[in-house]
């Protein structure tokens, strides 16, 4: 059985860490934390983030119920933001949902080029763009928590 | 079972032009006619012709345009009452949709024979359209909204119903008469004896019922029915409510403007008789030539022949899916129909919709407006396929195949 036509968007990093997320817990230790909703499918998640003494973010962790897609892109977005500002986060979250919204890698030098290259495999969900907020519910959590705001928007 | 002799799914099919296409380089396979159905050729050009040849506005023209189309619009009202044998077409209220009926007799029907302290009674499998009108009068008006429970085989719990009406202080029952999630159809004949018997009104929403099966509303014995065009095969912003003519009369009017009064003046007005009165505004003309034709042709093909197709279509789907290991197949109700909600173990209903499009395949997956019935039967949401009269058994053989793909995808 040939799975050739479901991999373009499901491409196998998706469905990895979709099926076995690397940062798909609760931190024990943590400074902040936010949840997002999805009412329209029922996807939740809920971040928390452990700050380094430079206000960097030194952890992160997630849990998650919904789709393979909102649970790929919360754990690759944990994975991505250690080590940034939330300045640094929040520019990363603009470029990366101008890529899913319109399928086009931004062209960044530097900094983020590195972190948009993991993210890439999220790229296909422009073709849905019913399932663009799958992709970016965890970064609209994130962006709540590093606000201080408890309860994230969506798309 | 086998297809009924008059019935030739292919030939309908050529009725189709939309399905004649491929997606994504696969065949068009559509089962999300629950959501809404296609539109058979009939309809096209029903409504192509009147906006090429016969068009202007009704009711009010002094020419010879407007009275042929007053004419062409006004025979959908008889088509109507035909379709449910309704008494009379002037019992045939014209809405834009369900939820606009649902609306209308919640926002009139509610404030005027509805007093604070009676109950509405609606169940655990509706539709929002068919709850969030009645939080809103609760709110307002001081009415207590009841909630009739389902069992698990996803059935209305009969016992349950009989003593949320034992103290006799509802005055409307509003019950969906086929679940959008389930495929229940709701026992109605019993449901109008038990709630009568009570001293309440029924309501039912005929959305998914009427396009699978004969609606006689003076069989049932309801005293309000609706249901809308475009999952009839028909366009989209028009619907029909009916309801008893001395019911209707004794209703305020809901919405106000032209085409509903008889007279104003700055003092005072007055309004015009039913069905009008709940009229107001230009009507939706293009699309009721367009419902006209659809149900025109719906009929010619005939409740029985597509009874039974559904029938065949449904007993089909259930035995194809209940094989796939991982499948669960939402509600096992006695009588149900074209309505087939399910999960996959190993895969959420978003990805399964998402993956069954590369597909080809259109099913509709999420919470189908009905949050409520999800919380019930502990889900997030569903992949749900809906059959329509052009629903070929080898494209329920192509979803089975694709959701075994699937599966071991997500192995």
């Amino acid at each position: 059985m040939s799975f050739d036509d479901l991999r373009d968007l499901y491409q196998g990093v998706i469905m990895d860490h979709g099926r076995h997320p690397r940062h798909g817990t609760r931190l024990q230790s943590f400074d902040v934390t936010a949840k997002g909703d999805n009412p329209m499918c029922g996807d939740r998640v809920q971040i928390w983030l452990k700050y380094a003494p430079d206000h960097t973010i030194a952890d992160a962790g997630f849990e998650a119920r919904g789709c393979a897609i909102s649970i790929a892109s919360a754990d690759l977005m944990a994975d991505v933001v250690r080590g940034r500002s939330p300045a640094d986060t929040k520019a990363l979250f603009d470029a990366f949902r101008a890529m899913v919204r319109t399928g086009i890698c931004p062209d960044h030098a530097g900094d983020l080029a590195d972190p948009l290259e993991k993210l890439k495999p999220l790229l296909g969900v422009h073709e849905y763009p019913s399932r663009v907020k799958c992709a970016t519910l965890a970064w609209h959590a994130l962006t709540a928590a590093l606000e201080g705001v408890q309860e994230g928007s969506s798309e | 079972m086998t297809a009924h002799p008059k019935f030739d799914v292919q030939r309908i099919r050529q009725d189709f032009p939309i399905l004649s296409q491929s997606i994504r380089g696969k065949p068009f396979v559509f089962l999300d006619s629950g959501a809404s159905a296609q539109k058979p050729r009939a309809v096209i050009d029903a409504m192509r012709n009147a906006m090429e040849t016969q068009y202007a506005n009704v009711h009010r023209g002094l020419h010879w345009m407007s009275e042929r189309t007053t004419e062409s619009y006004e025979a959908v009202r008889d088509t109507i009452a035909l379709l449910i044998n309704a008494p009379s077409r002037d019992e045939i209220v014209i809405t834009s949709s369900i939820t606009a009926s649902l609306n209308l007799v919640a926002h009139s029907y509610g404030r005027s024979a509805l007093k604070p302290g009676q109950a509405v009674l609606i169940s655990g499998m509706e539709h929002h359209s068919n709850i969030v009108p009645w939080q809103m009068l609760r709110d307002a008006h001081g009415i207590e909204l009841r909630v009739c429970p389902i069992t698990d085989a996803g059935e209305l719990d009969m016992t349950a119903f009989e003593t949320l009406l034992a103290d006799g202080k509802v005055g409307l029952v509003s019950i969906t008469h086929m679940s959008n999630v389930l495929g229940t159809y709701t026992p109605a004949e019993r449901i109008v004896r038990i709630a009568h018997a009570a001293g309440a009104k029924v309501m039912f929403d005929g959305a998914q019922a009427i396009v699978h099966r004969q609606v006689d509303v003076q069989a049932l014995g309801c005293d309000f029915y609706c249901f809308t065009g475009h999952k009839l095969y028909g366009p989209t912003g028009i619907g029909a409510l009916w309801a008893r003519r001395e019911i209707l009369e004794s209703m305020p009017p809901f919405m106000g403007g032209g085409d509903m009064i008889s007279s104003v003046t700055f003092e005072k007005s007055s309004w015009a008789a039913v069905p009008h009165k709940f009229e107001a505004g230009t009507p939706a003309i293009l699309e009721g030539i367009g419902l006209k034709a659809a149900i025109d042709y719906f009929r010619a093909i005939g409740y029985e022949a597509i009874s039974a197709h559904e029938r065949a279509l449904t007993e089909h789907a259930i035995a194809r899916l209940s094989d796939i290991e991982g499948v669960q197949i939402i509600g096992r109700a006695q009588d149900r129909g074209g309505v087939i909600s399910f999960t996959l173990d190993r895969a959420h209903a978003h990805d399964v919709a998402t993956l069954l499009d590369r597909q080809g395949i259109a099913v509709r997956a999420g919470h189908h407006c009905a949050e409520p019935l999800m919380h019930r039967l502990g889900l997030d949401s569903t992949a749900r396929a809906t059959f329509g009269l052009y629903t070929t058994h080898e494209e329920i053989d192509v979803l089975a195949e694709a959701l075994t793909k699937i599966r071991k995808f997500f192995k």
